[in-house]
């Protein structure tokens, strides 16, 4: 079923929401993102499905403080994100499917640094970084520069900037592109712990088996659009059919191509 | 497909490369320029007929034979033409083995690799002599139209120190690998390609001072000392000078060593080919490792910032070349100043603008490195600070680094001038904030190893930061001689500075 401005009626308050997007819109040469509302929950795990080009990443983008919205708002933690960009981005952390990182630090002076940028204590952070590589598997490369790594190692170091902060929210960009199984796994396992902790976790993906199985909410965005939101027993019941995700993924894309 | 018919398709594919990347550094990468960009580059060869004309005009009428003074002098521009094609070949070489994409899909065809790489070694030497007769072109017409047609046997000799420049920046490339291995050589030739042409320049002007206490290069080889030393006129050192004067045993025999020299690198190094690109993307498997781990240091988030730009430009091989090319610059003024505490040469003063000519242009490249190369875009975006603050730390690592470079050669100035030592501040200060000020103005998203190009991305900005670093040069030396001139140079300067900062992108 898709979604109609009725629906989204923000059920809960600004006090449980890690975020709160209102009439989010972005043009480039035609609509990216049109008026969208979303609202996500603290301690929340929440997949953002959707086409290519259906306007995920521009919509993170701007939640992430890199995008500047042309119209709408934008509540992290009940901060608004774009009156007070310092203090939102403070509680959270962005993971683009393109790992971004100086191919001349190692790992570690990596985490130093993304400390040292979030005001982080040395001491625990040194702790943390350690722990944190150790457990995506790069325990042997921590004194190696990033520059001879493959594309799943860049992924890992920068998966573990993003948590060496020790956010509130992270915002996760196709992060499981270019990982292999395992690694795929200990990322998995990493950001579900994560969210047991109360962490509230945001993720695109193309991977509907990992939505399916990790997501506590999904939502679908096409022509940037909301058209469906819910646990995949909430979109199975509206859906009327016991389908998988990706039958009513692939129904719902359709139907709004239609409208 | 035969071996001769997939050699010629590899031919066409090399050729098509090197016209797409010389186009690519003509336009900026920007499609839609092609004509105006080769409009532009037929204005400037025409144009640089007129500063051909000036330097070396008063030659065309040398003929044979030649006495010692004129033959070293022309020998010694030969070999500097030669030092610079071979610093041009070293990049090419090294940009073919670790830069090129479609290494891995030419290893993994069913094609004969040492016949490939023959044809690559090829494509180098075709894309270096073309471009050294591009520029030398204008000089030799010169010579053709005020000399005669007996100098266009110089074309064949840009032709013959381009094949030999090729041929052993090729041999010395993978000597180097085969020495200190890929991740060494790939640094250790881009610091060569930097520094050997402007080494040779500067070996003559520190002989100079050293034996004259001139900057002028030319005192050196017109001396009386450089002809004792001189062979006789049969040596073969004189055969390039005799080639280009239009004597034809000579041109076909250096023709032919250039060739065999071609030839002979080609037979003894295309099959080493192969294992030495083997072995370069294998470099990156034995990634470099630290010898030690620091521990985490606590402060500000700007000392985060500038933490990092300083371990990243320390680490940088373009950077480590460009700089020390601009350092080499420096050592002429240096030993200048080092002989102006001895006698009260005027010469001294040509340290002032030296050293502010050389502060702006590093300034430039520091600010590019900083405030444009940000490999990690997004990680500083999304950080909680401002962005005022964040340029604002960048800012300050440029003005850190050029004042660490500076600071002691204004203050050894200082024994001698303090004057002097006041105006080379102030000239150094004004440049550098000038070039930070263009490359903040015009910033733009790039990946550091983007560096050798950002000057085909914003000709307006290289310009700007050229022109700013010339005019607060000149201003500094005219302040020391003529302030009112100082004056009227550096309002200019500043006016261009004012035209760059109101055309430059408009910034959030």
């Amino acid at each position: 079923m898709v979604c109609n401005e009725a629906d989204m009626d923000f059920p809960m308050t600004i006090a449980e929401a890690a975020l709160e997007v209102r009439g989010l819109t972005k043009r480039f040469d035609r609509p990216a993102v049109d008026a969208l509302d979303l609202a996500v929950r603290r301690g929340e795990f929440y997949a953002l499905l959707g086409p290519n080009g259906a306007g995920k990443t521009t919509t993170l983008r701007m939640v992430a403080g890199l995008l500047r919205p042309d119209a709408g708002s934008v509540s992290i933690l009940g901060i608004d994100a774009l009156a007070d960009p310092v203090a939102a981005k403070q509680t959270m952390a962005w993971v683009s499917d393109e790992p971004m990182i100086y191919d001349k630090l190692t790992p570690l002076e990596y985490l130093e640094f993304v400390a040292g940028l979030w005001g982080i204590d040395a001491a625990s952070a040194e702790a943390s970084a350690h722990e944190l590589l150790a457990s995506l598997g790069l325990g042997p490369h921590l004194h190696e520069r990033c520059e001879g790594f493959s594309k799943g190692m860049r992924q890992k170091v920068a998966l573990a900037g993003a948590l060496v902060h020790d956010p509130r929210l992270i915002i996760l960009d196709e992060p499981l592109t270019g990982l292999d199984a395992l690694s795929a796994r200990h990322v998995k396992g990493l950001l579900q712990a994560r969210v047991r902790a109360g962490c509230t976790v945001i993720m695109t993906t193309h991977i509907l088996e990992v939505a399916e199985r990790m997501a506590d909410r999904i939502g679908v965005i096409a022509a940037g659009r909301l058209v469906a939101e819910g646990t995949l027993d909430e979109l199975r019941q509206r859906n009327g059919r016991d389908d998988t995700l990706e039958d009513m993924f692939i129904a719902l894309v359709d139907e709004a191509a239609a409208a | 497909m035969s071996s001769a018919s997939s050699l010629s398709w590899f031919v066409r594919h090399e050729v098509r490369l090197a016209w797409r990347e010389w186009i690519a550094m003509l336009t900026g990468g920007r499609r839609g320029r092609k004509r105006a960009a080769m409009i532009g580059l037929v204005v400037f060869a025409a144009i640089m007929h007129l500063p051909a004309y000036a330097v070396i005009g008063r030659f065309a009428g040398l003929e044979m034979p030649l006495d010692k003074t004129s033959l070293i002098v022309m020998t010694a521009t030969i070999a500097l033409a030669w030092a610079l094609m071979l610093s041009q070949a070293i990049e090419s070489v090294t940009r073919v083995f670790y830069a090129r994409a479609d290494l891995d899909l030419i290893m993994s065809s069913p094609v004969r690799l040492t016949n490939i790489f023959s044809v690559r070694i090829a494509a180098i030497a075709l894309s270096v002599t073309s471009m050294a007769l591009l520029f030398a072109a204008p000089f030799v017409d010169v010579l053709v139209i005020s000399g005669g047609a007996r100098w266009l046997a110089a074309f064949a000799v840009v032709i013959a120190i381009g094949l030999s420049a090729v041929a052993v920046a090729i041999a010395v490339t993978l000597i180097l690998f085969r020495l200190i291995g890929p991740g060494r050589t790939r640094l250790v030739a881009q610091i060569l390609a930097a520094v050997v042409g402007a080494g040779f320049v500067i070996a003559l002007q520190v002989a100079a001072i050293l034996s004259y206490g001139t900057l002028s290069r030319f005192a050196v080889l017109t001396s009386d000392a450089a002809a004792g030393f001189a062979p006789g006129p049969d040596s073969l050192l004189w055969w390039p000078a005799r080639a280009a004067l239009g004597d034809p045993e000579a041109l076909l025999l250096l023709l032919a060593g250039s060739l065999v020299m071609l030839g002979a690198v080609m037979a003894i190094f295309s099959p080493r080919f192969a294992d030495t690109a083997i072995g370069v993307s294998g470099s990156h498997a034995s990634a470099r490792a630290s010898q030690h781990a620091n521990p985490f240091r606590n402060g500000s988030r700007q000392q985060a910032l500038r933490r990092k730009e300083f371990v990243l430009l320390k680490r940088d091989p373009w950077l480590m070349s460009q700089s020390l090319m601009q350092l080499l610059y420096l050592v002429p003024p240096a030993l200048l100043l080092w002989r102006g505490f001895s006698d009260s040469s005027a010469a001294i003063m040509l340290v002032t603008p030296v050293m502010v000519m050389a502060a702006g242009q590093l300034a430039g490249g520091l600010a590019w490195l900083t405030i444009s190369g940000e490999d990690a875009a997004d990680l500083v975006a999304t950080a909680p600070l401002p962005p005022v603050s964040v340029v604002r730390a960048k800012i300050e690592v440029v003005l850190i680094a050029i004042a660490a470079i500076f600071a002691p050669l204004v203050a050894a100035l200082a024994l001698a001038s303090p004057i002097q030592a006041a105006i080379t501040a102030l000239g150094v200060i004004v440049a550098t904030v000038s070039a930070t000020a263009i490359q903040l103005w015009f910033r733009v998203q790039a990946r550091r190893s983007q560096f050798r190009r950002r000057q085909t991305s914003s000709r307006i900005a290289t310009f700007a930061e050229a022109f700013s670093s010339i005019g607060w040069a000149a201003t500094s030396a005219l302040a020391l001689a003529a302030p009112f001139a100082a004056g009227i140079s550096g309002v200019l300067t500043a006016a261009i500075m004012a035209v760059t900062w109101k055309i430059s992108p408009r910034r959030e």
